[in-house]
């Protein structure tokens, strides 16, 4: 034996040497082994120091139960806190560190806290800190949260990538052992698709049939609804660090499942039973006979059952020498007295270890004999069992708890989610033979511990208890009792028998908490897949955004859309540039890609009809080769939408909705016509993709698009005037649809093309537009324009308006029914103190109005009782400097009037005078010109 | 959840979008004036547990509107058809 | 007790055997003046001011279901603002925090309120506009408030993801008052402050019948008998539709699940309120150091106190997008609670049209930061039969006549909201 490595037994390859540091320091273990196991073998039994008082802690389990041997793993970037020793991998060149403690593990300056322990009792902190009042945030609470938490965050990008995939099957076994093996073989063997997951890192080929695909590494951490497993699966957290994804999210959609997740085993509690080398029995068997090291070489038992009694012969295979036995039960059983003959160990039946010695890990135990008196026994390894706990958080991540099975003194799976069956030691099968409960041995008085992470000792509950905390839930959120990252897996059920046997209840009375998911932690960044970054969403490009990429523009994100924003020239900045965009179109002839409003083509016999349902105003009398305005509310009475709306034929209509709401507008005609008026003939297609559209104006539009159009196509004002539409053809055959509508208030038009034409379209329109100093224009100047013009949009239909405050009461028809039309009836709705639509000009040109801003009347005090609207929209236009648009209490009545704009955030404070919205042309001759 | 659009075949709840119970029926009367009926048709719900009636919309697939059958208390789907 | 440092160590020299249970475990009583339905936040917090401001209403009974607190004030991630935009809720959530600025000292209970700051992130110029008029409307109110740019942003906050972001990080509108409080701790202060002052508590009692006689509310029917009552007050989140159909009742309130998340335990890392502007996300730290979590609601009616993977994706990946260095910071625990969403997104504190029948409910994911005024003002409603002030505007007829307050603008579908 060199070190704690044993001389033969365990899975590692005993032929390759791993290299990895700890806390700084080289070790060298095998290929196989997990950070625990390696260090182990290198005698190392500090690992890190606990959440609270800072007290030394070691291994205490083989899996992922792990309470107290947790690390930072790797560094830099890469460095993830918490990582449990026991499921790390190591590999060549790993790095790991302990962690919460001061300058080095062993001398750790918290550990006073130790001392002071008695004053930090469960809850202390709800009856203290309050005085002064303003000193938690900046005295206590800081001190607090540095010594709490555990590791450290690396606190820069994480610079893995993870991924996610869906798998189907008809069976889903939980759990590779031999139990899971059998389940997955037979359910094939049926000629079901069956996926295996297991947990672990795979230590021996298994020979399995096409029809079983088996995921190792895999936590199966969720069960959702609809036959839905969440699992992860860590794909190269065993690997020095690369460019390959780091872990994968795995949706399994399973019609049934089957859970052989086995059981875990639960310690008895003693006095100072979280010192280093106080161990699960079942560990210390699996670090002998998975990794061919022992934790120790002087080992005592404590246990109160059968199971345990295997962990006897492997020690003394191995060669470890057994200390003795302490068995909680009177008499301890046959079995385990027979296997301790055989290894010529002493039993100490119905006794009790009262407290474990040692500074920074176990030297010794005092234990209590059956028949009175105390005895010391001298070892390096206290390994308990107080029985077996099935993994069966799985099966009450819906709504069944699980029950207690007193005959075999653990809770077993109550009623499980659809589906599922659980089976093997999960079901309570053939675990805790002769069992006689014990949860601590309860002769010591100070502490022992039962959450080992959180620090919850056995007084700890039962002071919870005393103050009232008695439900099994209050117990947890008094004392954090299973709240650490284990999830109490080691520590529940022993202070549920410490919580029942204090109440004086039964077990099965006092209950468990809920198990929720993940059964294991996963990693925020695998949940979140590729969606990060600039992938965080996908974004939607215009069908010119390539040729607005080679004019210059500058693009900004609207909505899921990226589209232009203005194309400076040298020099310009946005300002300047949009402005001289707006004076492109105002003087000359400007273009715009519009093709992220929304587009709906709406046919069949009864398209007007339907049409008339969902807008406010009246459509049966629109001819064909005609576009209107249309208003469109949600049932509320609220507005919810506006567009312009074209009849291309009798039966065919093409609605145009705003960019924001394009998708709740297709919804909510869906919703109309397959759910309200079904028995109208119409079919409805979102057709924004197909069409690239783009907006041709100034007063030279019309000059610029004649240069395109195919003949005989007309565009003189007579045969094609404002508020025209038609179907032709441009640039010689390609199909097109053109609107005569305009949102700038020039004479223009929108052109729409299939979308792969619109690129195209737009270098011919700059090419015919030339002469006219023709520009791109982006959403910046279309902004200043629309409010120029006073037209609603985002921020005036923002939810809140009805159509009264907009100015639009007038196209609420009272000759049909429509979406909304008996809400909008209600006074409220139409109350003329409600904020309505006004434009805003300030007194003084040189103040700038800004949106956001609050209105007051002017020398009335700046307080919310005089707040009588707000600036929904403002912009600075070329031609009339700041301008804005707002919701005004009264507003229609006010023109003319000076009132306080008001914007404390940013330090402004001007007055305006109120003006009708429009500010610019209000006759509408721009129109025609 | 998996929900089993009638043409589209079972997809995940996340291509579906609920946005009310399908236990009222917007009244018939034109909607002239706000009676109480209209105000207990948009604002007012049962909210019940149990199986429940109710809306979703197929957006991330064929766009129908379903009727959806499902016990709000365990999740579980009953039906699912076309309006 | 009193709580204080002082009783702490006398109790800690006596191996802490002193401690009095926090509030009595009450026998229900045959009757009383006031019941209070729901141990949540809203009833306890009720029952508190109720005692204490109004002693003349008599004997006061409080009646949870099952264990007390374990309703949504011990879900909830804990996060309490008063930045509202608009004039029916902005005073009423200001009331609020000035209560939770004397909460510890008025409860002697230190519920950890923690004023560390609200940041709302913006990532347009509409978007700055349209936090510029809520941060404007919080100022008129007394309430306070800050527009940072980019720049200002990135000095207090510098591990956003300013260079790589779908939707750019380019301000945040803050509320330096708004931070978090312990909620279970919220909770069992107003036990005890209740219980001292004579408020029977009374867990394991879940009301199965509104009695009437004559069209008026005379007591209830619990899992623990009948309890006769002068009136009866509902404050039971969640479930508010059933109960009020147990008085005949159907409210504008649909149940939906929100779920929330916890990461392990980590040093120090996130000292403020982080929301996230272009999807659903919002963070802060504990003091136990878990970054604890949450976005949108599954979208979908509930009564189960769980949800599904489509969302807890749909978080992880908005906090990825908003600070992606917590990509290996590992989730440790989600759960979810059922909330009363309402048709507007804002609450109700009303009387009904059942006489001696009083509602609190519609909280939506937002009633932890209204919890002491939400009590404050129930309880004058109980005790003087008048709306308080700062809740005028939450009655239930608002919706009937058009008076909603709909901060964003969503109308009538409650996922919305
Ligand atoms: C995941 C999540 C996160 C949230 N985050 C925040 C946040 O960050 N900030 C914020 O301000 N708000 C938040 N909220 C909202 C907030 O938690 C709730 O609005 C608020 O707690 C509700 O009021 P309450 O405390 O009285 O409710 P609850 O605590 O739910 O109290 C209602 C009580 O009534 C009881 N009850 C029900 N029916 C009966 C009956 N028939 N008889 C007797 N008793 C009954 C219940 O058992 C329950 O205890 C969140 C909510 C959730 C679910
Ligand atoms: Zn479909």
């Amino acid at each position: 034996m060199t070190g704690y490595r044993l001389a033969q037994g365990g899975l590692v390859d005993r032929d390759q040497t791993v290299n990895f540091r700890f806390d700084g320091k080289h070790y060298a273990g095998l290929a196989g082994d997990t950070l625990a196991s390696a260090l182990l073998a290198n005698g190392v039994k500090l690992f890190g120091r606990s959440f609270k008082y800072h007290r030394p802690r070691g291994v205490f389990t083989c899996g992922s139960e792990e309470p107290n041997a947790l690390v930072e793993l790797r560094v830099g970037a890469h460095r993830e806190p918490n990582t449990r020793a026991t499921m790390a991998e190591i590999f060549d060149g790993l790095e790991a560190a302990s962690q919460n403690r001061g300058f080095s593990l062993k001398y750790d300056p918290l550990s006073v806290n130790n001392l002071l322990a008695p004053f930090l009792s469960a809850g202390f902190y709800y009856k203290t800190f309050m005085w002064p009042a303003g000193f938690w945030e900046k005295l206590y609470e800081p001190i607090i949260r540095r010594a709490a938490g555990l590791g450290r965050n690396a606190g820069v990008p994480d610079p893995d990538v993870y991924e996610k995939t869906t798998e189907f099957c008809d069976v889903l076994v939980v759990g590779g052992g031999a139990d899971g093996v059998a389940a997955a073989r037979q359910a094939a063997a049926q000629g079901s698709r069956v996926i295996l997951c297991d947990e672990n890192a795979p230590l021996a080929a298994l020979e399995l049939p096409e029809n079983i695909s088996l995921f190792t590494r895999t936590t199966v951490f969720g069960v959702y609804d609809g036959g839905t497993y969440g699992a992860l699966e860590r794909l190269t957290d065993h690997l020095p660090s690369s460019n390959a994804p780091r872990q994968r999210l795995i949706h399994i959609i399973a019609q049934r499942s089957v859970l052989a997740t086995g059981a875990t085993e639960r310690p008895i509690a003693f006095g100072h039973n979280d010192l280093p080398g106080v161990m699960l029995s079942s560990a210390v068997d699996d670090y002998i006979t998975r990794y061919g090291v022992t934790p120790g070489r002087n080992v005592l038992l404590y246990i109160n059952n059968d199971d345990a009694a295997g962990l006897i012969p492997t020690l003394s295979d191995a060669g470890v020498n057994i200390a003795g036995v302490v068995d909680a039960r009177p008499q301890g059983s046959d079995a385990v007295h027979a296997a301790a003959r055989a290894a010529s160990a002493p039993v100490y039946a119905g006794a009790a270890i009262i407290r474990a010695f040692g500074a920074l890990g176990v030297k010794g135990a005092k234990i209590h004999l059956a028949k009175g008196g105390e005895l010391t026994i001298p070892c390096d390894i206290i390994a308990t069992s107080g029985g077996f706990n099935p993994n069966l958080a799985l099966t009450s991540h819906f709504d069944g708890n699980p029950v207690w099975d007193a005959s075999i003194a653990a809770f077993v799976p109550g009623k499980v989610p659809p589906g599922m069956s659980v089976v093997g030691k999960a079901a309570g099968q053939g675990i805790n033979v002769n069992i006689v409960p014990c949860f601590h041995s309860g002769y010591f008085p100070g502490k022992s511990f039962l959450d080992q992470q959180n620090d919850v000792t056995v007084k700890d509950v039962k002071l919870a208890e005393r103050e009232g905390f008695a439900s099994v839930e209050h117990v947890k959120r008094y004392t954090t009792l299973g709240m650490a990252t284990d999830q109490g897996k080691t520590a529940n059920v022993n202070a549920i028998g410490v919580l029942a046997e204090t109440l004086g209840r039964g077990i099965g009375e006092t209950g468990t908490t809920r198990y929720r998911p993940p059964y294991v932690p996963v990693a925020i960044g695998a949940f979140a897949g590729a969606h990060t970054g600039k992938h965080f969403r996908p974004a939607r490009l215009t069908p010119t955004h390539g040729w607005a990429e080679k004019q210059g523009a500058v693009f900004v994100e609207t909505g899921p859309w990226l589209r232009a924003q203005y194309y400076p020239k040298p020099g310009e900045d946005w300002l300047a540039a949009a402005q001289r965009e707006v004076n492109a179109v105002r003087n000359g002839v400007g273009i715009c890609d519009v093709t992220t409003l929304g587009k709906i083509d709406i046919q069949g016999p009864d398209a007007a009809k339907f049409v008339e349902c969902v807008y406010t105003n009246s459509w049966t009398n629109l001819a064909v080769g005609r576009v209107r305005y249309g208003l469109m509310l949600r049932e509320d009475g609220m507005a919810m939408d506006d567009g312009t709306t074209a009849r291309l034929g009798e039966t065919h209509f093409v609605m145009t909705t705003t960019t924001a709401n394009a998708g709740r507008v297709m919804q909510q005609l869906e919703f109309c016509a397959q759910v309200l008026w079904p028995e109208l003939d119409v079919s409805l297609i979102s057709v924004t993709d197909q069409w690239g559209q783009i907006a041709v104006a100034g007063p030279r539009s019309t000059a610029v698009l004649a240069k395109i159009v195919d003949a005989p196509f007309d565009l003189s004002d007579e045969a094609f005037p404002y508020m025209a539409c038609g179907e032709l053809s441009v640039c010689g055959g390609v199909p097109a649809r053109l609107f005569r509508i305009s949102f700038s208030g020039e004479r223009a038009y929108e052109l729409a093309v299939p979308a792969r034409y619109a690129h195209a379209l737009a270098e011919k329109l700059m090419e015919a537009g030339a002469e006219y100093d023709i520009a791109p224009y982006g959403t910046e100047a279309l902004g200043i324009m629309r409010i120029e013009k006073g037209h609603a949009a985002g921020p005036e239909l923002n939810g809140q308006t009805t159509a009264h405050d907009l100015g639009l009461h007038k196209l609420l028809s009272k000759k049909k029914d429509f979406i909304g039309r008996a809400m909008a009836a209600r006074p409220a709705l139409m109350d003329p103190r409600r904020p309505t639509l006004v434009g805003l000009r300030p007194v003084n040109p040189a103040d700038i109005i800004r949106a956001g801003s609050h209105l007051l009347p002017i020398e009335a005090e700046a307080i919310a009782a005089n707040d009588q609207g707000h600036v929904t929209s403002a912009a600075r236009s070329p031609s009339l400097g700041s301008i804005a648009l707002a919701l005004l209490e009264n507003g229609p009545a006010r023109h003319g009037e000076t009132i306080r704009v008001y914007d404390p955030l940013r330090g402004g404070d001007c007055q305006a005078i109120v003006t009708a919205p429009v500010h610019y042309d209000p006759e509408g001759s721009r129109l025609h010109a | 959840m998996r929900i089993t659009c009638p043409h589209c075949g079972t997809r995940g709840v996340e291509e579906f979008t609920y946005t009310q119970d399908a236990e009222r029926t917007r009244p018939r009367d034109g909607g002239a004036v706000p009676t109480k009926e209209w105000t207990d048709y948009v604002y007012l719900r049962d909210n019940l547990k149990g199986p429940r009636r109710e809306y979703w919309y197929h957006g991330a697939g064929c766009h129908a509107w379903l009727v959806v059958e499902r016990d709000v208390s365990t999740h579980e789907i009953l039906s699912v058809t076309l309006p | 007790m009193r709580y204080s440092a002082f009783s702490v160590f006398t109790q800690a020299l006596r191996g802490h055997t002193g401690w009095k249970p926090a509030w009595r475990k009450a026998e229900p009583a045959p009757s009383y003046d006031v019941v209070i339905i729901g141990g949540g936040g809203g009833g306890l917090a009720t029952a508190y001011y109720l005692a204490k401001n109004h002693p003349e209403v008599g004997r006061i009974a409080v009646l949870e279901k099952s264990w007390l607190g374990g309703g949504n004030i011990g879900r909830n991630t804990t996060i309490i603002r008063s930045n509202y935009m608009l004039p029916g809720n902005e005073p009423f959530y200001e009331f609020s925090m000035k209560l939770w600025e004397g909460l510890e000292q008025d409860l002697n209970y230190n519920a950890m309120v923690s004023q560390r700051g609200i940041y709302n992130i913006y990532h347009s110029d509409v978007q700055r506009d349209a936090y510029a008029k809520r941060g404007n409307a919080m100022i008129l109110h007394g309430a306070g408030a800050q527009l940072l740019d980019r720049a200002q942003l990135r000095k207090e906050i510098p591990y956003l993801n300013y260079d790589n972001a779908r939707f750019p990080v380019q301000g945040a509108l803050v509320q330096r008052r708004g931070g978090t409080a312990r909620h279970d701790a919220v909770a069992w202060g107003y036990a005890r402050g209740a219980d001292q002052r004579g408020v029977d508590i009374i867990e394991n009692c879940e009301v199965t019948a509104i009695l009437q006689e004559n069209g008026k509310v005379t007591g209830v029917e619990t899992t623990r008998g009948t309890i006769r009552a002068g009136k009866v007050a509902m404050a039971v989140a969640g479930a508010s539709s059933l109960l009020a159909a147990k008085a005949g009742l159907r409210l504008p309130i649909e149940s939906h699940v929100l779920q929330a998340f916890v990461t392990e335990g980590l040093k120090p890392l996130i000292d403020t309120v982080i929301t996230f502007g272009a999807g659903h996300f919002y963070i802060s730290q504990s003091d136990k150091g878990g970054l604890v979590f949450g976005g949108d609601i599954d979208g979908y009616n509930s009564y189960a106190q769980r949800g599904n993977l489509p969302v807890v994706e749909d978080v992880c990946e908005g906090g990825m997008a908003l600070m992606p260095m917590i990509g290996r910071a590992r989730l440790l625990r989600s759960w979810g609670g059922v909330m009363d969403m309402s048709m507007d997104g804002s609450p109700i504190i009303d009387k009904t049209p059942v006489e001696n029948l009083l509602i609190n409910a519609g909280w939506c994911y937002g009633g932890f930061k209204a919890t002491p005024a939400s009590g404050y003002c129930f309880a004058h409603l109980i005790a003087r039969g008048e709306p308080h002030p700062v809740a005028a505007a939450y009655r239930l007829e608002r919706f009937a006549e058009g008076k909603v307050i709909d901060e964003k603008g969503v109308g009538a579908q409650p996922n919305l909201h």
